[in-house]
């Protein structure tokens, strides 16, 4: 709307007011220096004539001490010979009658006396056969004997000089007013330009097309740093929509092939006409597996959050030790019931920053599985607390998982040739992962007894220190008899 | 017992009226939150269970506004959103429990019970006991007829928590995020084995077991009375 009048537009802007504020004030600033330039450089030149002129007399009234006023009168007429020029000094010797004795002027001046002293009269020259007056300032001294002298100045070159400077001066203020504004209007209309650029994409990106970026100049300037920043805004937006884009479509994908089961369930037990024990007993096997389903769902949602990245806001600082001590106090009856040994040995003092209830959650996962797929032997727990990096190891005594097929467990509902009759839902790995990155961690498996028949599984899994070793008080225990 | 249902969902509004009416509550049944609010505040309930998505008006500010207007029966929260941060949300308005759909009703039926007995033995009372259990809170000593029974600190907080209930149905999921404060299903049922180990220190040897599983739905704490 704004584009059809640019000018009108560009006049409205904050910057075109602030430039034209900053020019008024350059103005003023520019005029008031040139001003003073002027008129000390007029009374530089005024008073160095004078001093010249107070030189001469100092100079003459010395040969008038030594040689009389004979003396005097020769020394001038010898100065005053031959035609005078514009830049000579003006001499004139007088008796008591105002009769010109020697000099070179014709007559003593009808002066006008600026100070005592001082005198200020004009003066006839001839310049190129024609006759100019000029300006022209002298002193006046008095000679015993009624005798009167006068040194002076032509003035017409200071004048001329002084006139120059101001005409040179008069054009600096203009030329510099003049870039002044051109600078104004043209910094103005390209700040203008740039927002219009961040309007632009703005617009774009509203009416829906995400990949828009802000264009950048390159030159480095805080246009192109708010607009790295607004692109970095938009790639961390894009990325968050395209993971929960992913999320809905993987548990879709996901959650149609138990539902499909359970469909079948119900619709062979429909065929079979059975009676009425064998409905209830039906019913009771689709509740058992709506439940199984809830709990895959359920799984899925932790896996999604922690992808999405959205309970980032829930992170604190949180002791891992005391995460991983509760969990493994709630897994220990479970290891001690299956004659396995659960050996937990924890660093103290490993500040992380993280959520203490997705971190318990992987934890209770890694060791779930560790117990489910460990016959005989033990699982141990360890948590290693480095320069940057906290480790927590869940090392178990089962068959391990062989080195080609590390990588896939990880995927969702992917679980191993032999772990196929125990209960689970082959997503507990998934979480541990999407854990491991929401904090900025990783996750791998190795073998925790290299070289054995059954080498053991060993779940490494690494997320970074909380720097400012900083840790709240022990987490308050929840509160019973509610 | 009176309960309010409001749940604007009709299906599930019929299944909670009938369920609860068959295990002999008195219930009402509001299908918005302005009727709901209206049946509140006017009436006398033991206790309300509410849908946290509600047409009209939120199931949240039907909780601040019975709050604001000094209804102090527990409320029940029933939610879809489970994560742990609309939990806090749902419990900071003013519910004093939080359910998340879909639930078992054995769930619902007991987390019922345990909001409407809270007013059982108090916060303050240092001793509890059932039949000849006893649990002194401030020496934290367990004895069951006269004998001293040696528990650890997490059996000690499940069975305070279990004579707390007594007589009441606990399902696995309450005394997880009560004793454990953790919200998520393990994959091995782990509360069995440790309500079995504990079961094992209070009730061995004795002729009458004290805690008892309740078939699909967990477990009690009960005296012969």
């Amino acid at each position: 709307m704004a584009m059809h009048r640019p000018l009108s537009r560009l006049l409205r802007t904050n910057a075109f007011r602030l430039a034209a504020l900053y020019l008024a004030l350059f103005a003023t600033s520019v005029l008031s220096l040139l001003a003073f330039i002027y008129f000390s450089t007029a009374d530089l030149i005024e008073r160095q004539t004078e001093a010249t002129l107070d030189a001469e007399l100092t100079g003459l009234s010395e040969q008038y001490e030594q040689r009389g006023l004979a003396g005097l009168v020769q020394i001038i007429a010898e100065r005053s010979m031959g035609e005078r020029r514009s830049d000579e000094t003006l001499y004139l010797i007088v008796n008591s009658n105002y009769r010109p004795i020697a000099g070179n002027l014709s007559q003593w001046p009808e002066a006008q006396e600026i100070r005592p002293g001082w005198i200020s009269f004009p003066i006839e020259v001839k310049n190129k056969g024609v006759t100019e007056r000029h300006p022209a300032r002298a002193t006046t001294f008095d000679l015993p004997g009624g005798y009167h002298l006068l040194i002076g100045r032509d003035l017409q070159n200071a004048i001329l000089f002084r006139s120059s400077i101001l005409r040179t001066l008069s054009w600096a203020s203009v030329l510099t007013l003049g870039l002044g504004v051109v600078g104004g209007l043209f910094m103005t209309h390209n700040m203008l330009r740039r927002v219009d650029a961040v309007n632009r994409t703005s617009e774009r990106i509203i009416h829906g097309d995400l990949a828009q970026r802000v264009p950048l100049t390159g030159s480095g300037d805080e246009f192109d740093q708010l607009a790295t920043n607004l692109n970095a805004m938009l790639d961390q937006i894009e990325r968050l929509m395209v993971g929960m884009r992913q999320v809905t479509d993987n548990i879709a994908h996901d959650l149609r092939t138990p539902l499909a089961r359970l469909r079948a369930r119900l619709e062979v037990t429909l065929l079979e006409k059975p009676d009425a024990q064998r409905y209830s007993e039906a019913l009771r096997q689709t509740i058992a597996e709506a439940d199984t389903l809830l709990g895959t769902f359920n799984a899925l949602l932790s896996i999604a959050e922690a992808e999405a990245g959205s309970r980032r806001e829930a992170m604190a600082v949180v002791s891992l030790e005391e995460i991983a001590r509760s969990v493994a106090e709630l897994y220990e009856p479970v290891a001690d019931e299956k004659g396995l040994a659960l050996t937990v040995d924890l660093d103290s003092g490993i500040a992380v920053r993280g959520d203490r209830h997705l971190l318990s959650q992987a934890i209770a996962n890694l060791l779930d599985n560790a117990l489910k797929y460990t016959p005989e032997g033990g699982v141990a727990l360890t948590a290693r607390k480095g320069e940057e990096w906290a480790t927590i190891e869940v090392a178990d005594s089962g068959p391990g998982v062989p080195p080609e097929q590390r990588d896939a467990v990880f995927d969702r509902f992917v679980r191993l040739e032999g772990s196929r009759s125990t209960p689970g839902n082959g997503l507990g790995l998934s979480l541990v992962r999407a854990v491991a990155r929401l904090h900025g961690g990783t996750v791998r498996l190795d073998e925790s007894h290299p070289g054995r028949s059954t080498p053991g599984l060993k779940v490494i899994l690494t997320l970074p220190i909380s720097l400012p070793a900083a840790l709240p008080a022990p987490i308050a225990e929840p509160a019973l008899g509610n | 017992m009176k309960v309010l249902v409001i749940e604007d969902d009709r299906e599930s509004a019929a299944y909670l009226v009938k369920g609860l009416g068959e295990s002999g509550y008195v219930v009402d049944h509001a299908p918005d939150g302005r009727e709901g609010l209206f049946l509140a505040t006017s009436g006398t309930y033991d206790a309300l269970i509410i849908d946290r998505m509600l047409p009209g008006m939120d199931g949240l500010a039907v909780i601040g506004a019975l709050r604001a207007a000094e209804v102090r029966a527990p409320v029940l929260i029933l939610s879809a959103l489970g994560a742990v941060d609309d939990r806090v949300k749902g419990l900071r308005a003013g519910g004093d429990d939080y359910l998340v759909k879909p639930f078992a009703f054995s769930e619902l039926l007991a987390r019922l019970e345990a909001l409407l007995r809270r007013g059982g033995p108090p916060a303050t009372n240092t001793k509890l006991r059932v039949e000849d259990l006893e649990m002194d809170l401030l020496t934290r000593a367990v004895r069951r007829g006269g004998q001293a029974i040696e528990l650890l600190p997490r059996e000690f907080r499940l069975l305070e928590y279990l004579l707390r209930h007594a007589g009441q149905v606990v399902t696995r999921t309450m005394l997880l995020e009560s004793v454990w404060d953790y919200h998520f299903d393990p994959q091995t049922n782990v509360i069995d084995v440790h309500i079995s180990r504990l079961r094992q220190k209070i009730d061995k040897g004795f002729p009458h077991a004290l805690l008892q599983t309740v078939r699909g739905a967990g477990y009690v704490l009960r005296g012969r009375e």
